[in-house]
């Protein structure tokens, strides 16, 4: 297999694919274009049904598709013999929500079943199985059986065994789902170390948007088999396009919670005489200044926090703050068009 | 002891050589029929479950084929198709009666059977190992011997020690088209000639062997599954 230096990861162009079945032909993929670049953490987002596990295999050969190309390292999935397409396979680590460990192997068997028939003797084998479990911090687990381990140790083996060949992408279907919060940051964590050490290119399917926030840097949002959207996480957070990332978004921030305060007429947002409500967003990865305490004396006027969610995405902060801002007038309409210069999206709530 | 077994058992104690020959005759066409027909079903099994709709290479004219001889064997009862195979076996091992002439009769009845047991061990294999074997580029055959069989092991136990009772039962009907072993004995005594001691000596014997094969294949499942 040619393997060009500068080919992305994953180039998918005009991917489509059908679903036959005796009632008929369904449309679960379609007009799927998707860059991934070597390096990237690349989310993949939908909700269930919306065709990302389907597309997630064509990436790997365990589903075909019917028109369109996918190129891996430069390589058309499509045109391999079954042969190189196990070799590809090698190179192109899995995990699951599952995590689908044998259970009649011990971690350590786990580990190595890849490793079989690839050419290294068992002295070889055990090595590469003890560096593993090393990196996955399981070392003292390697003789347990996988019913023996928690669900975040479960996913940990499975990783040491997507990883046993020294693939450069890794896909991870739904792999922390089965999971809890915890946990789920724990491997979230792992990965994202794994991406920096090991320069791996990661595939996140998920229908959590926090784990797109937590360690993605990219990210498509996948509806009824087409892209309904895809860009930088932050921008995506900051600037939400289509109706379901929308939602999404919204799900994973508690601005939106002053409408209720407001419909309660809540003593919280109470104005004051001359005050103004609003509602603050980052909408640009420039920002780092402390905004409010810098308004409230440049302007001299009062900044009351009600409240706030700022996280920090794809290294920048991202979020908002709801405040009552009171004070002169002037001065406040001042400070409202001093923060809208600096980048920052203002909604005035109420006044 | 033996005072109380002639009271109970007169003819078979009388007969006690008869009685023990016929009952190594089970054992031999019980262990060499389960032999064979294990690895049959075995291979027939795993091609069925590879080849369906679904499997690992889907192929409709192998997997109907042999599904659709499974189902023709299945339906014919023991009795007549040992009859009927009296041509067939004379042909190939030189005589149809004795132990000999039993077992070849034996593994075309017990197959499909074991097939049908193998192929829904190998069915309960969760799909997700599956995936994750061809996900990690291993073949075919490997995936075969290193996933399917491998983690099927405690389910063919079980499924073994099935078919292995049934065979027991097969092995008893053979008796009456002239197979040997403790079938043909209590039929020959305790059914022709009134000697209702030696069926129930018979009955006894063969409860404490699929006792012991029952006892075997739950320690075996044990031990396997983890």
């Amino acid at each position: 297999m040619a393997e060009t230096p500068h080919s992305p990861a994953v180039a998918i162009r005009d991917l489509k694919k059908i679903y036959r079945t005796e009632e008929g032909s369904k449309t679960a993929l379609q007009d799927i274009n998707l860059t991934i670049e070597k390096g990237d953490i690349y989310g993949i987002m939908g909700l269930s049904g919306a065709g990302k596990s389907t597309l997630v295999r064509c990436i790997n050969g365990l589903e075909q598709f019917d028109e369109g190309s996918l190129l891996v390292n430069g390589n058309s999935i499509s045109d391999l013999k079954p042969k190189e397409l196990r070799g590809l396979r090698r190179r192109i680590g899995m995990i699951f929500q599952s995590f689908n460990l044998m259970p009649s192997r011990t971690v350590a068997g786990n580990v190595e079943l890849p490793l079989l028939n690839t050419g290294l003797d068992k002295e070889a084998r055990a090595k590469r199985v003890a560096e593993l479990l090393e990196l996955v911090e399981l070392a003292d687990k390697a003789e347990n059986y996988p019913n023996e381990l928690s669900g975040g140790q479960k996913q940990r083996v499975a990783i040491a065994r997507a990883l046993a060949n020294e693939p450069d992408i890794l896909l991870s279907d739904e792999a922390t789902s089965a999971l809890d919060p915890n946990t789920t940051k724990s491997i979230l964590a792992l990965l994202r170390q794994l991406h920096d050490s090991l320069g791996l290119t990661i595939v996140v399917i998920t229908h959590q948007m926090s784990v797109i926030k937590q360690i993605c840097n990219k990210v498509a949002v996948l509806d009824h088999g087409t892209i309904v959207e895809q860009g930088r996480v932050f921008d995506i957070f900051a600037n939400p396009q289509a109706p379901l990332t929308q939602s999404f978004v919204a799900t994973t921030s508690n601005l939106d919670k002053v409408n209720d305060l407001i419909a309660e007429h809540s003593p919280l947002i109470d104005t004051g005489k001359n005050g103004i409500l609003l509602r603050m967003k980052y909408v640009s990865k420039e920002v780092s200044e402390p905004l409010v305490s810098h308004i409230s004396r440049q302007f001299n006027i009062d900044a009351n926090i009600v409240f706030g969610d700022i996280d920090v995405v794809d290294g920048s902060p991202l979020g908002g703050l709801v405040v009552v801002l009171n004070g002169q007038r002037d001065d406040i309409l001042a400070a409202i068009d001093y923060l809208k210069n600096r980048n920052i999206g203002i909604e005035v709530l109420a006044s | 002891m033996t005072g109380l077994l002639s009271t109970w058992f007169p003819n078979v104690v009388t007969r006690l050589p008869e009685f023990f020959d016929s009952f190594v005759q089970t054992l031999i066409m019980l262990g060499v029929t389960g032999f064979i027909s294990f690895i049959a079903a075995t291979f027939l099994g795993v091609i069925l479950t590879i080849t369906q709709k679904g499997g690992l290479t889907p192929n409709p004219v192998v997997f109907n084929v042999i599904d659709k001889i499974v189902n023709l064997f299945r339906s014919i009862p023991f009795i007549i198709l040992a009859a009927a195979l009296v041509p067939v076996t004379r042909a190939l091992v030189g005589t149809a009666i004795g132990t000999k002439g039993a077992i070849f009769p034996l593994i075309v009845g017990i197959t499909p059977f074991f097939t049908r047991q193998i192929q829904s061990a190998l069915s309960g294999v969760d799909p997700g190992f599956i995936e994750a074997a061809v996900s990690m580029g291993m073949s075919t055959p490997e995936i075969i011997f290193r996933v399917y069989l491998r983690e099927g092991i405690p389910a063919i136990i079980r499924v073994t020690t099935i078919t292995m009772v049934s065979l027991i039962g097969l092995t008893a009907i053979v008796g009456i088209v002239g197979g040997g072993g403790l079938g043909d004995f209590a039929i020959r005594y305790g059914y022709q000639r009134y000697m209702l001691d030696a069926t129930y000596a018979t009955i006894i014997v063969l409860v404490l062997l699929i006792g012991l094969i029952e006892f075997v294949g739950r320690l075996l499942v044990e031990i396997t599954e983890h």
